[in-house]
């Protein structure tokens, strides 16, 4: 059993205590009664949506430094899961907004910028799927993932810089102490589930790339580009 | 000669090149504008003849104008260096890409803000606005906002240019990233337009001059790297 393995059973497995938790035993919202339980599985979602993307760009980074296949396929693993949990995010919302706002979908900062960030990864998708050539693939990915990111920031930062009708970020100190434990249940839960998952895809690519690439033919490493004899 | 001398010879060398191709070949220019104006003649049909609507979006359609522009704009600009090999030859001259880049973004820019001033008169007499606050606040909007799209542009141009017949990914990738600029551009020139009553035109110019601030030096660094594959 691999770690990936490992991660998204015990990500599941909290996901199940966390909902539990969150559906039977926290009390309802003050103001949106049984509505608010939505609660525990949206803003576990968006957190965890915003730390793969983080990651994503970490990867990214990494990918046009070291040059390497193992980058490459993390930066992909990582941007398909962002859009899977942003895509969720986003229906999510539109399911809560319904009852709350009376609308499925307001022109909101926080949901027009999170709608904007998701179709940003999946252009990404789509231009890496069109490009053949390996090296070009990787460093063209790596350089879209890193400008895509400067939207993550606006997305976390769009409820504070402009009137939203979207609540503030939630956290342990926005929330009633018995609403805690289920929260954090959750977001460990899907983190995990979300690790698992960057896990297993990244490994299916890497192994599709292996097939398809030569070594030989990706870019230098940036530290092999120094001046001959400066590292000696 | 000192390095930064230098590499400012070198950013102005690129950028007269630039400006020279697109001053030889002028009817370009008037191609992108008529192309501006047939978008903003087709905003006012879509919303219909009301006045007082077109001038409440006036700003909006200003700035989507220029942005369906500045697409076929900086894909050509890159195409032309890309199918004369001109880009390869500037590769092998002792230049970083940095400066290429500093040089052809902003030659970009600077046509980008020529067509957005030609484009005022006619969203102007279109739209039936004039400016309420004061004009040189409106061209520094204009130019702010024609850098901030043309340095994620110029990057984006030159990656969608090496992967062939990719035409529409260069749409897909801009457009989302620029919307915080497009979106403080357009609330900008809006209160020009229609008067700033609650002060917040300085808030807007401010998050413009952020996202220049930021995706310059940004598109500037990932250049280089997307020139050498």
């Amino acid at each position: 059993m691999k770690w990936f393995h490992i991660s998204a059973v015990m990500g599941v497995s909290l996901l199940c205590i966390g909902h539990g938790l969150g559906l039977f035993v926290a009390p309802p919202e003050a103001m949106m009664g049984d509505v608010g339980r939505i609660l525990y599985v949206h803003v576990p979602t968006a957190w965890v949506a915003l730390v793969v993307y983080l990651i994503s760009f970490g990867a990214a980074v990494g990918s046009l430094w070291f040059g390497r296949l193992t980058w490459d396929a993390t930066v992909r693993a990582s941007v398909e899961v962002g859009v899977v949990l942003t895509a969720l995010l986003v229906f999510q919302g539109s399911v809560w907004a319904r009852p709350t706002w009376g609308v499925w979908w307001a022109w909101d900062p926080r949901l027009t910028t999170t709608a904007i960030m998701m179709i940003t990864y999946v252009a990404i998708l789509i231009m890496r799927n069109a490009i053949q050539d390996s090296p070009r693939r990787l460093v063209i990915t790596a350089v879209a993932t890193i400008v895509a990111f400067v939207d993550v920031p606006i997305v976390y930062f769009s409820v504070k810089w402009w009137k939203s009708l979207h609540q503030d970020h939630s956290s342990p100190d926005t929330v009633s102490d018995p609403m805690i434990l289920p929260l954090r249940l959750a977001a460990i839960g899907m983190l995990l589930l979300a690790l698992g998952l960057i896990g297993a895809r990244r490994k299916t690519e890497l192994d599709r790339l292996n097939q398809e690439v030569d070594p030989a033919s990706l870019p230098e490493p940036i530290e092999a580009l120094s001046v001959p004899g400066e590292s000696e | 000669m000192s390095p930064l001398t230098q590499s400012a010879h070198q950013v102005l060398s690129i950028l007269k090149k630039d400006l020279l191709i697109e001053w030889r070949a002028r009817t370009r220019v008037l191609s992108l504008l008529c192309f501006t104006a047939i978008i903003l003649l087709l905003f006012s049909f879509a919303v219909g003849p009301d006045t007082a609507t077109l001038r409440r979006h006036c700003g909006g359609y200003l700035w989507l104008s220029l942005l369906f522009c500045s697409t076929a704009m900086l894909s050509r600009s890159l195409r032309i260096e890309e199918e004369s090999g001109a880009m390869d030859s500037l590769l092998l001259a002792p230049i970083s890409p940095i400066w290429i880049f500093l040089g052809k973004a902003t030659a970009n820019a600077i046509e980008l803000f020529i067509i957005g001033l030609m484009t005022l008169p006619i969203c102007f007499a279109l739209c039936d606005v004039a400016i309420a606050d004061s004009a040189w606040r409106l061209l520094v909007i204009i130019a702010l906002g024609s850098a901030g799209l043309a340095a994620p542009g110029t990057l984006f141009a030159t990656i969608t240019e090496r992967i062939q017949g990719q035409v529409l990914l260069m749409p897909l990738l801009l457009f989302p990233l620029v919307v915080p600029m497009l979106l403080a551009a357009v609330k900008s020139t809006s209160l020009i337009l229609t008067g700033d009553l609650m002060d917040e035109g300085g808030d807007w110019l401010t998050l413009l001059v952020f996202f220049n601030a930021m995706y310059w030096p940004l598109c500037g660094v990932l250049f280089e790297r997307v020139v050498e594959v």
